[in-house]
């Protein structure tokens, strides 16, 4: 009994425990709205929408998180063990049922309200006069092909992989001819534009933090996303799907142009081939 | 019945050290056997994180590790040896087959499992599972780099894919599926006891929530891990029979093309993967969950808050711990469709887990709090299960899932949640009932320096890993170098290595308490120490060998009878006859 | 777990609607600890839960095999449907004919009737042992005709699924074997459980062979 005794009476526990909550509740809320770390800003309405989305869950999961943790530093506080009595309650039934329906209220309006950016990305095609790229992950490269006049992509397949080749053109189909086939992503500004992810080895994926956008590229499949870029720069793209060793290497970059700049850089892009 | 009515309760207690101690048949010394090899893992786990932390925070820096250079994939092998063996030796062993095995027994009344040998053979099973698993560490080209994941092809195609992929990827097959099997025995073993050899007058809703956690994990797993070893078994087919169930055709690596495969799904390696993978999150928490909530109420002096809406709640993430297994792939390529009706499941799972949270909030409320080191370690596991499980709401939708997938806001989010608050459920789990198991006490000005190092230095780590997820770091990066954006990142990366350190030395201070504490801990002479109401609390400690003497409890009451107005003192246990309780 | 059981009790317990029995309803202690047997009784129960939740893993465990075939198969033009051995067929008669055995011989058990007992099992074990010879010529007469594991995905699923059933069917035919090798005493003292479970487990597995086959037959 001496032991339970030893930590009845001394409020000092109870007072360090609310107080260190009440730190970490503050300290974690000034890093998040201070912004401390954070993104940078979407180049794209698409973006913006789910940065929308963000703030809405950051919002109510920061009540939530804040009401929680600082109840917590209140009861054991609070109700610390002052030799009284504990309340006796097995419960209250109409509690419950509030807290149950307003949690599922809150997490599944949640949910849908932010299924529209989510449709927008992967219900729709992308719209029509996309240009057409693909992207290929290759262990621990990305490249990137342009179909060319032509519109038209020429066959390509593992069998003709090579160091020259590094997408695996077949220089036997006249629709591969004015292919253009680069190791940076650059893409005219404000212009839609539709990507075709694949690999040829092992699971990678393809994200650029300014676009909101991340998708796996797996082999065997061809996986379409679009987007639109509507501010000029250049943007890292990072592999974020385990590839092996050099994973943390396969780096490439988003150059967005103003149209001429990206004609002008895509000529170039196919006389240095 | 007969004299050979065989099982549970009528094996005698058994003769010299080999068959006491080694392939011991009595629950109580299994039950120890898993924590002390939970033990020894999260020990070997935790070193693993810490070489990791030293090369993420000074990536130059020559460590010296397996004879050479610190190499990039010596980072992933860390990594996914460090998952695998924290997740299947550490967090399905300890609080499910250890604490459960020694626990579950004796709460429900019963003298040992349902079946005694099939519970060695489990321990044993999953002891040569853990074997195995380190054994990948020693042969060519080490251990795996695939990760706890294994996602194929990178596992699947063998040495070509890295080192570590061939011998070192096979072994860990091996590994997981023998652990399969050893969990399906103690699934089997977990839910016939509970079902079957509870004592009389303990209906289910009088059981305490541990056990109630315990017999739902245990459901998890008969339905989880029957699939991993099916997933396991085709993968390995894959690896050393040239079948193509996960590896699609005309692939070429490290310029050698592939001609053996043709048409398979790395797809459907995820799928039966995550069918595992979610539930296996909850056989990590429940447990946790269980012994917090039992903790929290012992020492608030007052009944469990809503003990039916615990009950429905550990029931319903169970159940829709099933329906989830998607959200783990909205970017991986499956349909849009899947993938909103995955987001819209995962969503209402959070509904369950707030009810847990108010109620163990409830049963806080107007109790007499004592903070002794389990208490506070069960309320350290509230707080870290609000902090991991809200991040999960980011997680579940795919819109911003887009933004935070693959990041350290995912590593930190299910190191909160299933990682250090399942962690902080097994210490609840220690301090409380460490009397009970081995006659001693463990020293409580110990373990509160244990504890108040711990709970800051787990934040201390993960809590700024949100941030470097939010600015977009990739997780499983061996350095941070090669990407512009991340440079700037590094001293987040180094302030987290400082606080592993400190964190890790907290657990330094645990080990010696534990240990010393079993040679040298105050030997307990009272039964109830922590005036308890449950049945383990009215067996002397240790418990003796059929744990209740030959005598078959009987059950009145649920079990959080604490504070009961009209009586002297403030609790009254399961077991005692109504006709005494008036008497007191 | 008679849920019915379970049920009564709730409701006595729980007429207050808050969580926990009140210690002042002291005849619901009595009442459940009359309607519930003595843990000791349910030495027999124990073997018909651990064997009914066996079975439920390993549900799992071949509908995991099953949807892995169904996904795969739906999946790119590789899929070359192969020729079912014609003796897979007689194989199944014999499976089929052993749980016809295995029913005959626990029939004899109730009767009290050890010689015939005995026979029928015989039996089965000997049924048991012939379909796994069946098995085992079947992938022969495969391979004989250049279909190996690795030639498609559709003959990787066709050894996989048997060779899977044909495992779990050992471990039935151990515990044949093991009830075979007991006195008739000591059956009889243990009520016939070992056997009752095992007869169980078989007649699953047949079934489970039957469902196997229409799978493999249907989406060849």
């Amino acid at each position: 009994m001496d032991k339970l005794n030893s930590s009845r009476g001394s409020a000092a526990v109870p007072a360090l425990l609310a107080v260190f909550l009440v730190l970490f509740v503050g300290v974690t809320l000034y890093y998040f709205v201070m912004q401390v770390y954070w993104y940078p800003p979407p180049i794209n309405e698409f973006g913006r929408e789910v940065d929308t989305q963000f703030a809405r869950t950051f919002i109510i999961t920061g009540i939530v998180f804040v009401l929680s943790q600082l109840g917590l530093a209140w009861v054991v506080f609070r109700y610390r063990d002052r030799g009284g009595k504990a309340t006796f309650s097995h419960g209250n039934n109409s509690m419950e049922i509030f807290w149950t329906a307003a949690a599922f209220v809150l997490f599944v309006g949640l949910g849908l309200a932010g299924q529209k950016s989510w449709a927008q990305l992967h219900f729709a095609d992308a719209p029509p006069g996309s240009l057409l790229i693909e992207v290929t992950g290759k262990q621990f490269n990305w490249f990137f092909r342009y179909p060319g006049a032509d519109g038209t992509f020429g066959k390509s397949g593992a069998q003709f992989v090579s160091e020259a080749n590094p997408v695996g053109l077949d220089d036997k189909d006249p629709a591969g001819k004015d292919d253009v086939v680069t190791a940076t992503l650059g893409v005219p500004l404000g212009r839609s534009v539709k990507l075709v992810l694949r690999s040829y080895d092992v699971t990678h994926g393809f994200y650029v933090r300014e676009l909101r956008l991340k998708q796996d590229a797996l082999p065997g499949l061809q996986i379409p996303i679009h987007f639109q870029a509507d501010v000029p720069g250049d943007y890292e793209i990072v592999c974020t799907q385990l590839c092996g060793s050099n994973h943390h290497r396969m780096r490439a970059v988003l150059k967005v142009m103003p149209p001429p700049e990206f004609d002008k850089w895509l000529a170039n892009e196919k006389a240095s081939e | 019945m007969s004299t050979h009515a065989v099982g549970a309760t009528h094996h005698a207690p058994p003769e010299g050290f080999i068959w006491k101690y080694i392939f011991s048949k009595d629950h109580k010394v299994i039950g120890i056997q898993y924590l002390l090899l939970a033990l020894f893992s999260v020990f070997v786990g935790m070193g693993l994180s810490v070489y990791m932390r030293i090369h993420l925070a000074w990536p130059g820096m020559k460590v010296p590790l397996f004879g050479g250079d610190f190499t990039p994939e010596k980072y992933l092998m860390l990594m996914t040896m460090h998952g695998t063996i924290m997740v299947f030796m550490v967090l399905t062993t300890a609080p499910q087959a250890g604490f459960g095995n020694y626990f579950l027994p004796i709460q429900i009344g019963a003298a040992d499992m349902a079946f005694p040998t099939l519970n060695m053979l489990s321990f044993w099973t999953t002891f040569l599972s853990l074997m195995v698993l380190l054994a990948a560490f020693f042969v060519e080209g080490g251990a795996p780099i695939s990760g706890w994941t294994a996602y194929s092809p990178l596992s699947a195609l063998g040495s070509i894919t890295g080192p570590g992929q061939g011998l070192g990827q096979t072994l860990w097959i091996f590994s997981i599926a023998i652990f399969s099997a050893a969990s399906l025995m103690g699934a089997i073993n977990f839910i016939t006891t509970t079902i079957d050899l509870r004592a009389r007058g303990l209906t289910m809703m009088r059981l305490p929530l541990t056990v109630w956690a315990w017999f739902v994990t245990a459901i998890l797993s008969l339905l989880a891990f029957g699939v991993l070893l099916a997933a396991g078994i085709l993968l390995l087919l894959d690896r050393v029979a040239g079948t193509s169930f996960f590896i699609p055709g005309g692939l070429i690596v490290s310029g050698v093309l592939q001609t053996k495969h043709t048409g398979g799904s790395p797809l459907l390696w995820q799928h039966l993967f995550w069918f595992f993978g979610h539930p296996e999150v909850y056989i990590a928490i429940l447990p946790g969950m269980g012994v917090a909530s039992h903790v929290l109420a012992t020492f608030s002096r007052k009944p469990v808050f809503g003990y039916r809406a615990m009950v429905y709640a550990i029931c319903g993430i169970g159940f829709l711990g099933f329906m989830v297994w998607g959200h783990h792939m909205f970017l991986s390529g499956m349909s849009p469709y899947t993938g909103f009706a995955f987001s819209m499941m995962t969503m209402a799972i959070g509904v369950p887990s707030a009810i847990k949270t108010f109620n163990w909030l409830g049963t806080l409320w107007g109790g007499q709090i004592r903070f002794t080191c389990a208490m506070l370690f069960a309320i350290g596991f509230v707080s870290l299960f609000v902090s991991g499980g809200l991040s999960g709401l980011f997680l579940a939708q795919p819109a911003v899932d887009l933004q935070l997938h693959n990041t350290y806001f995912v590593v930190a989010h299910f190191h909160l949640i299933m990682g250090v608050a399942a962690i902080f459920g097994m210490f609840t789990g220690t301090y409380y009932w460490f009397s009970k198991m081995f006659g001693r006490s463990m020293n409580e000005t110990l373990g509160k320096w244990h504890f108040w190092i711990t709970f800051p230095g787990v934040y201390f780590i993960f809590m700024p890993m949100h941030f470097l997820g939010l600015v977009g770091d990739p997780r499983r990066y061996a350095d941070m170098t090669a990407v512009e954006f991340l440079k700037p990142l590094q001293p987040v990366h180094n302030f987290i290595t400082y606080a592993v350190f400190v964190t890790v030395a907290g657990q330094l201070i645990f080990l010696f308490n534990f240990i010393w504490s079993l040679r040298a801990g105050k030997k307990v002479t009272d039964m109830n120490p922590w005036r308890a109401t449950t049945l383990e609390w009215t067996i002397p400690s240790p418990p003796p060998f059929d744990n209740f003497a030959g005598h078959e409890p009987v059950v009145y009451r649920g079990p959080y009878e604490y504070s009961v107005p009209g009586h002297t003192e403030d609790f009254v246990p399961q077991h005692l006859d109504p006709a005494q309780v008036g008497k007191i | 777990m008679p849920g019915a059981t379970l049920t009564d009790e709730l409701d006595v317990l729980h007429s207050g609607g808050t969580g926990g029995g009140t210690p002042g309803s002291a005849g619901g202690g009595g009442n459940a600890g009359g309607r519930r047997p003595s843990p000791r009784g349910a030495a027999s129960r124990i073997y018909y839960t651990g064997i009914s939740l066996a079975l439920a893993a390993i549900v799992m465990f071949f509908m995991a095999l099953v949807s892995a075939y169904i996904v795969r198969k739906g999946q790119g033009g590789d899929w070359r449907p192969i020729n079912l051995p014609q003796i897979v067929w007689i194989n199944t008669l014999v499976l089929v004919a052993s749980s016809i055995t295995l029913e005959a011989s626990r029939r004899a058990y109730d009767r009290d009737d050890a010689t015939s007992f005995r026979l029928l099992w015989g039996a089965t074990t000997v049924l048991g042992l012939a379909f796994l010879a069946g098995q085992y010529i079947a992938w022969r007469q495969l391979a004989a005709a250049g279909v190996y594991i690795a030639s498609n995905p559709s003959s990787s699923f066709f050894y996989l699924l048997t060779a899977a059933h044909a495992a779990h069917l050992v471990g039935g035919l151990a515990a044949l074997l093991y009830v075979l090798t007991r006195g008739w005493a000591y059956l009889r003292r243990s009520s016939g459980i070992a056997a009752s479970v095992t007869g169980v487990y078989w007649h699953f597995m047949d079934g489970l062979w039957v469902f196997l086959l229409l799978v493999l037959q249907m989406g060849r």
